[in-house]
């Protein structure tokens, strides 16, 4: 049964994308939607076999690799950690696919991209139920190219396929720090099996390595180098830049992909990693830093951008950020909390501005939007749920796992706890601005687009508005019922049992009250905030950014990142990417190569080709010369 | 006046060998020459048969010979046929426009 979870996707994704064709549209519609979502329900009974039954169990399906002492299966890990992932991809994936028979309905390859949606299911569940390192990043390759495929969809829009490449090229650059971390884990521990290697974990604590010239901790270094891996994927500072021109693709792509699943597998393959990163204290202030940096950055970014999909963009990577300065403190399960509840209502925002992407005709400027509310009712409600949810407004999901990081981060009791503690409900309050300007701005005041009339925006069809529906249940309830199970303390029926590893359990206590209270008090105020600053008083907002021209600036290029990176990385290397194809590949490997073989060959036959007068007499006279020279050459001899 | 001896008749047939021979390359102008050279190799060719043959004792040389003589004016008649035959569809014997190989 379990192995049909990971199964149904995979041949649904090889029925639509070979046989879409013959089986028609809705066809492979219908039967990768049924088929992804027969997967979820299996999960949810996986989950449930996990939370009542300790269920745990490692299926063996194959064995993949098996070269001297590097022994890798193909393995279906159940655990409670990768129980909760099996629920939030298959879930949030199967209301996806359902949402795509709406969302899509205008698009000439849907089998195509119903194929790719199951396909990246698939590639997501190989990457969380792994039991080893290697197929780890099958999962995490796989999922990647699905993102390349998924991105580029609409392959005509010379952007998409541009986002598209730039996605999977900055995803290189953190892939390449994770498979180095594999293969120094597999150097130091001879195996790449997780329960093998995370037993070995304390033999090496004091083990130091050289690498580049430095003489590091060997579990710092691997440590770091995972990290950098799953900087890359979740879309941390510094390697961020990819996720916000990924928004190039289908809406669905960017609610399933882009915020509920692929993007937290960083986060994931850390929390997976715990038993070695509580050993490695610097790289969880390290990776905390990182966090913080992200969701404070992303959190300014989504400020003051104008493209629906971009500014919830930026929302997921500053959230991501907060799953990582939890998982930096040290609180694996909070992190995976907010993954979870997190998993809901991004994919709710998402899809939900999907549905108004699509009332709008494809428009995504929330500039060119506003005063749609009575018309998108649905739409609306389950936006405001969602932005509810996000924000952290009391008693709904985000509410729960937000404060809980926020606290945890407090608890921690060191310095970069306080400082994580002090970004984490500032950039709480930023997100709620954030979040408030783009409902009031997409939903309220004057209706603001040219090019339609506001009686042709429509409310999606019923097929859309399901998974919503669903999504937003989630999105109220999940942080409220999985609370006590996910960050609950101790107890004998401890939920994460050895999924996850502390070295000393977390503290226990409670966060003075004015703390606890703080954040939700600072989102109860933003709300008319933001309702004056962007429906009320319009000026105030214009004169703000016009009073602080370079801020604003700053901002709205994103911190300019791309223009840095432009500079630092992207012309130096086509400079040299010219230089290496003009000159040593054109003039020196094709100038001795191809071309300088072909066009001597070429020479020497045109010289050649002056023996062939034609004339017999000459063929004779040559052979009468060579007779009498081998004639010569025989006597001689 | 010294006797002739083999080594005249053998110097003999090498220089009407080697006319022939250069007639062959030499010659620009019409193909019947080089069917007459050769004939002329072949009976350079002869006259070493029939000299190494008197020398020898060994009369196979000269039965050789006429078979060789035989075979060259058959050859010689087909050789004029395929002239015939080649100015017929070209209109030239002309050597320097024989040069149909060329391709």
């Amino acid at each position: 049964m379990e192995i049909s979870i990971l199964f149904f996707p995979l041949i649904a994704s090889i029925i639509s994308g070979f046989f879409g064709k013959h089986i028609g549209d809705r066809n492979s519609e219908i039967l990768t939607s049924v088929f992804v979502s027969i997967s979820a329900l299996l999960s949810i009974f996986v989950l449930y076999q996990v939370v009542f039954n300790q269920y745990e169990d490692n299926i063996i399906i194959a064995t993949w690799i098996n070269s001297g002492s590097l022994d890798v299966n193909w393995s279906m890990l159940i655990d409670p950690l990768s129980a909760v992932m099996l629920v939030v991809v298959t879930s949030v994936s199967s209301l996806v696919h359902i949402y795509s028979i709406g969302y899509m309905s205008h698009d000439p390859h849907k089998p195509r991209f119903m194929a790719y949606l199951s396909l990246f299911t698939f590639a997501m569940l190989m990457l969380v139920t792994s039991d080893n390192f290697i197929q780890l990043f099958f999962g995490w390759e796989a999922v990647g190219l699905c993102s390349y495929f998924l991105i580029g969809f609409w392959f005509k829009k010379e952007s998409a396929n541009a986002a598209a490449i730039k996605a999977f090229v900055v995803n290189r650059v953190g892939d390449f720090g994770f498979a180095l971390g594999i293969f120094l884990i597999f150097y130091l521990f001879d195996t790449v099996n997780y329960s093998e290697v995370f037993q070995q974990i304390p033999t090496v604590v004091d083990k130091n390595l050289f690498f580049l010239g430095f003489e590091i901790k060997a579990i710092d270094l691997i440590c770091l180098l995972l990290f950098i891996g799953a900087m890359g994927k979740s879309a941390q500072i510094l390697l961020h830049t990819w996720l916000p021109d990924a928004m190039e693709g289908p809406t669905p792509v960017s609610a399933l992909i882009h915020a509920a699943t692929m993007v937290t597998a960083g986060v994931f393959l850390v929390v997976r990693c715990s038993p070695i990163y509580e050993y490695s204290p610097m790289i969880l202030n390290l990776i905390t830093i990182v966090g913080m940096t992200t969701a404070f950055f992303a959190a300014t970014v989504a400020l003051v951008q104008t493209d629906i999909k971009k500014i919830i963009a930026y929302s997921t990577c500053s959230q991501l950020g907060y799953m990582f300065f939890a998982v930096g403190v040290g609180a694996y399960n909070v992190a995976m909390f907010h993954l979870f509840t997190h998993a809901f209502f991004k994919a709710l925002l998402f899809l939900g501005s999907g549905s108004v992407i699509h009332a709008f005709k494809d428009e995504q400027n929330i500039n060119n939007m506003g005063g749609v509310w009575k018309k998108l009712p649905y739409t609306y409600s389950l936006m405001i749920i969602g932005t509810l949810a996000l924000t952290g407004f009391p008693f709904l999901s985000g509410f729960y796992s937000k404060d809980a990081i926020i606290e945890f981060a407090y608890l921690r009791g060191n310095t970069t706890g306080y400082y994580a503690a002090g970004i984490g409900i500032f950039t709480a309050l930023l997100t709620s601005i954030y979040s408030w300007r783009l409902i009031f701005k997409t939903f309220h005041g004057q209706y603001n687009n040219k090019e339609i009339d506001i009686n042709e925006t429509h409310e999606s069809p019923l097929i859309m508005l399901v998974p919503l529906v669903i999504l937003a249940i989630g999105a109220v309830f999940a942080g409220f019922l999985f609370k006590d199970l996910f960050i609950g303390h101790g107890g004998e029926n401890y939920f994460w049992a050895q999924s996850i590893k502390f070295l000393e359990p977390l503290s226990t206590e409670h966060p003075p009250t004015w703390f606890v209270l703080l954040t939700p008090c600072l989102v109860l105020i933003s709300i008319p905030i933001a309702y004056y600053l962007f429906v009320r008083n319009k000026e105030i907002p214009k004169q703000i950014a016009n009073i602080n021209k370079p801020l604003y600036n700053f901002l709205i290029n994103k911190w300019y990142f791309d223009e840095l990176y432009e500079i630092i990385f992207i012309k130096p290397l086509k400079k040299l990417g010219l230089f290496l194809w003009k000159f040593c590949d054109g003039k020196i490997i094709d100038g001795f190569g191809p071309d300088g073989i072909s066009s001597f060959i070429k020479k020497c036959s045109i010289k050649a080709n002056k023996f062939q007068s034609g004339f017999i007499y000459q063929y004779a006279f040559i052979m009468l010369l060579g007779f009498s020279a081998l004639l010569t050459f025989l006597i001689i001899k | 006046m010294t006797d002739i001896g083999l080594g005249h008749y053998l110097t003999l047939s090498a220089v009407i060998f080697s006319i022939g021979i250069i007639g062959i390359f030499l010659n620009r102008k019409n193909i019947i020459v080089i069917l007459m050279s050769i004939e002329l190799i072949l009976l350079a060719v002869n006259i070493n048969l029939v000299a190494f043959s008197i020398f020898l004792g060994d009369i196979a040389g000269q039965v050789f010979t006429l078979f060789i003589l035989t075979v060259a004016a058959a050859e010689a008649a087909i050789g004029l046929a395929i002239i015939v035959v080649y100015y017929r569809n070209s209109g030239t014997i002309r050597v320097e426009e024989i040069n149909k190989l060329k391709g």
